[in-house]
């Protein structure tokens, strides 16, 4: 059903939502960013949509929603353990396209690579998608590139006018939270992004020997931040904690783990692999545009173009992707 | 809905000490276990790491854990009956169909031996049902050589070169790197034999292709990797090599397979 609402009226059903989802959506946070002065986008509960930002893209993916930064796993006494009770509520997500594709690259590490998940899975199973159309394209983008700029795979589409908040519900048990005229309308999606990419079809494992991963040795500085904003990377690292007042009990969490920073592959002995930062440059740039489609048919990264805006050394992923083009292309 | 994370507590049956910082540890288990499988093991409040199976019996798995940091220093302080909490078996471990009827080789470099050691239990019980089995392995000096009893009763029936890096005094073994005794295994047809090699990643490159040299072929060896794991159940993304995960198609591999793997 096609239907365009107030947003007064689109608050109401917020409100009436908020009984059984919790709604999340981007929110601007004003000098928080990584730079000084700047805003940081990211993810937090809401209750109206004037919170939401439409403006701009979030500088950190919706992931964080499914799969938190830090994970209980569970608590512990010395001889014991007991899982964190789990939420019941539902969860209303609001993001777009690209981020939509990336939940797949999601779904296919935490419930079909090896056993499910079961955190990720409780999550998964009460989530709902309202996708946020995209009129243009922003700085860095290049979803067009890898075919993600488009999806049909939502609850709710939704496109803004000054006027009105015009809703495409696909989900039938939504339906009964809005009312609206009907309106034939399209969600917006963009065609075409400043930046482009060409993924090589003919790369081999080869490539990891060549000479253009050593520029990054210098340049990158290690920092972690483009996985930490990527929507579609998944590793953690499990880290056991007490507490202070009481020495007995603890917790074993995980929290998010990126592959360009110190530590990553130590193991006891002191081996450990890709000392150099061009080395972990490539093994991350490999695992989105090789390895992954490799194993699972389809490329990793959706070309959201968060890992550019997010280094602070300006290394810009997308023409990473096209010297590793250029490289197969002198090869062919 | 089940929650692999969640380990189980296994109580400590003996405690067998091999060198100050290597002990074993038999853990009542009950359940399919395989040589070359690993465990996830942990301490509350210390973390959790894998470690493979060093023994396999019918209510119990051997640990061989050799200390060396956080869990590993705190499991050296249990004593028999306690207890510490395990969750597995991971991996795909060795399939002894790939060696029945074989002239097995095991190659083996210092703790390297622990993994392997499921293989030559079983090879020693039922020694008909394999051509020929030769054992070489290697450690750094005396002090370090690991499953001494064990040894004594391999070199029984078994073919077993036991070599030290380096050692002092009157040392009446052989010295030298287990690459330099490749050569001394005597093989009778070089297209039915079967080579595991496990240890360092130094010693498992050479150890490699001092056998490749001797002619036999990649199909024929088998490796087993260590890599970095906090998961054991293909989720965290630490032990991925290109497009494989150690933890789920490995820690095995046949060296054709193994050869195009990077990290
Ligand atoms: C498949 C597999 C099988 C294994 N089997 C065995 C076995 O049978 N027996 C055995 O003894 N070991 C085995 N290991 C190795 C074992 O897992 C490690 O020794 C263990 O993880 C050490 O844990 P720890 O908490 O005691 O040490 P940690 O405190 O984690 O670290 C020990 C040392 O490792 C290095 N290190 C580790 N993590 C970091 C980090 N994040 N940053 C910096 N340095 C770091 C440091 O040098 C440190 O001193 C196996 C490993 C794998 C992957
Ligand atoms: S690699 Fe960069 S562009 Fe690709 S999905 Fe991750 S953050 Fe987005
Ligand atoms: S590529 Fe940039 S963001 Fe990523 S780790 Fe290196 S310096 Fe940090
Ligand atoms: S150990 Fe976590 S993915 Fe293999």
């Amino acid at each position: 059903m096609k239907i365009g609402l107030s947003r007064e009226s689109f608050n109401g059903s917020l409100k009436q939502l908020q009984e059984e989802y919790r709604i999340y959506a981007p929110v601007s946070m004003a000098f928080k960013g990584t730079f000084s002065d700047t805003d940081s986008i990211r993810y937090k509960e809401i209750t109206t949509i004037e919170e939401i930002e439409f403006e701009r893209k979030s500088h950190f993916s919706p992931k964080e929603t499914l799969l938190p930064i830090t994970q209980v796993l569970f608590y512990f006494t010395e001889d014991e353990y007991k899982e964190p009770s789990s939420d019941e509520k539902k969860l209303l997500v609001f993001l777009r396209a690209c981020d939509i594709h990336a939940v797949k690259r999601i779904d296919q590490m935490y419930l079909k690579n090896g056993e499910l998940d079961p955190y990720y899975k409780h999550a998964r199973d009460r989530v709902k998608f309202v996708l946020i159309g995209c009129e243009e394209s922003f700085r860095n983008c290049f979803c067009v590139s890898m075919g993600t700029n488009q999806t049909e795979d939502y609850s709710i589409g939704l496109k803004l006018t000054a006027e009105e908040v015009l809703l495409d519900i696909k989900d039938e048990d939504l339906n009964v939270y809005f009312v609206g005229e009907e309106k034939e309308f399209q969600v917006d999606y963009v065609t075409s992004n400043d930046t482009k990419v060409t993924v090589p079809d003919n790369l081999s494992g080869d490539v990891a020997k060549s000479d253009m991963w050593r520029e990054y040795d210098k340049r990158c500085i290690a920092c972690g931040k483009c996985n930490f904003v990527c929507p579609t990377c998944t590793c953690f690292a499990m880290q056991d904690i007490f507490y202070k007042d009481n020495e007995n009990n603890g917790e074993r969490r995980r929290v998010w783990a990126s592959c360009h920073v110190d530590g990553y592959t130590d193991m006891a002995g002191g081996h450990s692999f890709r000392k150099k930062h061009g080395d972990r440059m490539r093994y991350k740039t490999l695992h989105k545009v090789y390895d992954f489609n490799k194993r699972f048919g389809y490329h990793m990264c959706v070309g959201c173009g968060r890992c550019d805006d997010a280094c602070p050394q300006y290394i810009s992923f997308s023409t990473c992707i096209n010297k590793l083009n250029d490289l197969g292309e002198a090869e062919k | 809905m089940k929650n692999g994370y969640l380990p189980i507590k296994s109580e400590i049956l003996e405690i067998i000490q091999h060198t100050d910082i290597e002990y074993t540890f038999r853990m009542a288990y009950k359940g399919d276990v395989k040589p070359g499988h690993f465990f996830e093991v942990s301490i509350p409040k210390y973390g959790e790491c894998p470690i493979s199976v060093s023994g396999i019996g019918k209510d119990f798995i051997d640990f061989t854990i050799r200390r060396v940091g956080k869990v590993t220093n705190e499991l050296h302080n249990f004593k028999v009956g306690d207890g510490f909490f395990i969750r597995g078996p991971y991996g795909n471990g060795f399939d002894m169909n790939d060696y029945k009827g074989k002239e097995v080789i095991v190659a083996a470099g210092g703790s390297g031996l622990a993994p392997v050691k499921g293989i030559i239990d079983i090879i020693n019980d039922n020694q008909v049902e394999y051509k020929d089995f030769n054992l070489l392995v290697g450690f750094k000096s005396p002090e370090d050589i690991l499953f001494k009893e064990e040894l004594k009763v391999w070199e029984k029936d078994l073919k077993v070169i036991l070599t030290v890096d380096q050692a002092e005094g009157d040392y009446q073994g052989n010295v030298g790197l287990v690459t330099q005794y490749v050569e001394d295994i005597e093989v009778d047809d070089k297209d039915n034999v079967a080579v595991v090699i496990v240890g360092p990643p130094m010693m498992m490159k050479f150890t490699v292709e001092a056998f490749l040299k001797r002619g036999i072929r990649e199909e024929n060896i088998w490796v087993s990797y260590e890599r970095k794991m906090h998961c054991g159940i293909g989720k965290c993304g630490h032990c991925r090599m290109d497009d494989t995960y150690i933890c789920i198609e490995g820690p095995v591999f046949n060296f054709s397979k193994a050869k195009h793997l990077y990290d």
